[in-house]
């Protein structure tokens, strides 16, 4: 499948390569301007899903890990990255997808999880490793989600599934706002 | 356009059977996307049919490597999922049957959830690097999968005499097409003798186990086992498939190549 990288969320202006970094550096502060396109504030890296980056001959390889088997966001992602770092005169770049280790929400950076909360997406807490042997059958009893607009700990889960697989749909009963939690997983 | 036909080999059936079988599965929950009773579902059903996509995607590419490994001809996913005829198919039959009302979908995404976690668990430790790998994703999304249905289960369940009936027949209509998830044949012999995965029929306590402890509050129990068995891993399929393979394939067989 290819996907018009002019689908991509429009990228800011990658930073000049700063004097004396190397290309590798430089590779780095490029992709920390790429966005991901469903949620356009926080970057690639903070995400986490850029495992590493390598040259190999005259290519710049970028290491990708997907964060769900399906996200549509997936190929868009990979044209952006492949779009800014031959913008920038990195290239010419290929991208490896790496399934393993399973991308998890642990991997987002604190600078990522900030940007998110900033956006109106509460971020994910650490994950559960418990849930690996669920008999649980009702909505288990969370702990409630501070709402990011108000601050308010009087919120409930609307959906387990919210507008894409990575997020939940909440609600703050207090400000009577919808709003959305980046999943752990 | 012509198919294709598929190497034999049992760890290309071994996959092909988990890769059809996610495939089938989200072509019927994608049939409720604009369809569900309430928005958020209609969302949670067109997600979780995405992460069944992506899964597909994934164990079918891997089948088609394996087959040029195997010194084959290799096919890519999009060959495997649109240029197959329906014999060429390997999906349990469960997953191919109408999509039905709420309480069969959920009834169903709870049965084919709890499995696929399990499955999915084993295949964490496949012989078959780029599975196992494929799995430590996928068993993430199948324990969410599962979470959304038990409860739905147990709402439905427990909930009006109208919902209740319908669990209840729910669970009357897909009963007998769960017992061919748990029949082993020589597919899976092989499979595990090459530690490319387990048996399935080795995963029939736990599952039952799992599925129990959700109908009980729902108000049921586990029906007793009945004689019937369906063929869908070995090829024989339904009435059903073959509506829905065209729908799915009617693009590609009639323009074939064509692309966004």
């Amino acid at each position: 499948m290819t996907i018009d990288a002019a689908f991509g969320t429009p990228l800011p202006a990658p930073p000049p390569r700063a004097a004396g970094s190397s290309r590798l550096e430089h590779a780095w502060s490029v992709l920390a301007t790429v966005l991901d396109p469903e949620v356009p504030v926080v970057s690639v890296v903070d995400l986490g899903i850029v495992r590493e980056v390598i040259e190999e001959g005259e290519s710049l390889v970028v290491v990708v890990t997907p964060t769900y088997s399906g996200c549509p966001a997936t190929e868009v992602i990979e044209a952006s990255i492949v779009a800014a770092l031959d913008d920038a005169g990195l290239g010419p770049t290929r991208i490896r997808m790496q399934r393993a280790p399973a991308w998890t929400s642990d991997w987002i950076s604190a600078e990522g999880r900030a940007r998110l909360r900033g956006y109106g997406i509460v971020p994910p807490g650490p994950v559960d490793l418990a849930r690996g042997a669920p008999l649980r059958f009702v909505p288990r009893a969370t702990v409630p989600l501070a709402c990011p607009r108000c601050e308010s700990l009087d919120t409930e889960r609307l959906a387990a599934f919210g507008s894409t697989a990575c997020k939940a749909l909440w609600r703050c009963r207090a400000c009577g706002e919808p709003f959305e939690h980046f999943k752990p997983i | 356009m012509q198919s294709i036909t598929v190497s034999s080999h049992p760890s290309v059936q071994y996959l092909l059977r988990i890769g059809d079988t996610c495939l089938i599965l989200a072509q019927r929950l994608a049939e409720w996307c604009g369809h569900a009773p309430i928005v958020e579902e209609d969302i949670a059903l067109s997600n979780m049919a995405l992460d069944l996509v992506g899964q597909a995607r994934a164990v079918l590419t891997r089948a088609g490597e394996l087959e040029g490994e195997l010194g084959g001809a290799r096919h890519g996913e999009d060959e495997l999922a649109f240029l197959r005829d329906e014999r060429d198919f390997r999906n349990c039959t469960l997953v191919e049957l109408p999509r039905g009302d709420f309480a069969v979908t959920m009834l169903r995404n709870l049965a084919v959830a709890i499995f696929l976690k399990l499955l999915w668990q084993k295949l964490g430790g496949s012989s078959d690097g780029e599975l196992a790998a494929i799995a430590g994703k996928a068993v993430k999304e199948a324990s969410y999968h599962q979470e959304h249905a038990a409860g739905w289960v147990v709402r439905l369940g427990d909930g009006t005499a109208e919902s209740e009936a319908r669990l209840k027949a729910a669970l009357d209509l897909l009963w007998p097409y769960i017992a061919e998830i748990f029949e082993s044949d020589a597919v899976d012999a092989e499979a595990e003798a090459a530690r490319l995965g387990p048996r399935w029929s080795d995963l029939r306590d736990d599952w039952r186990a799992e599925f129990a402890a959700v109908l009980a509050p729902a108000g049921l129990a586990l029906p007793a086992e009945r004689p019937f068995r369906s063929t869908g891993k070995s090829g024989r399929h339904s009435e059903h498939l073959g509506y829905v393979l065209a729908e799915m394939q009617h693009l590609q067989r009639t323009y074939p190549g064509g692309v966004w």
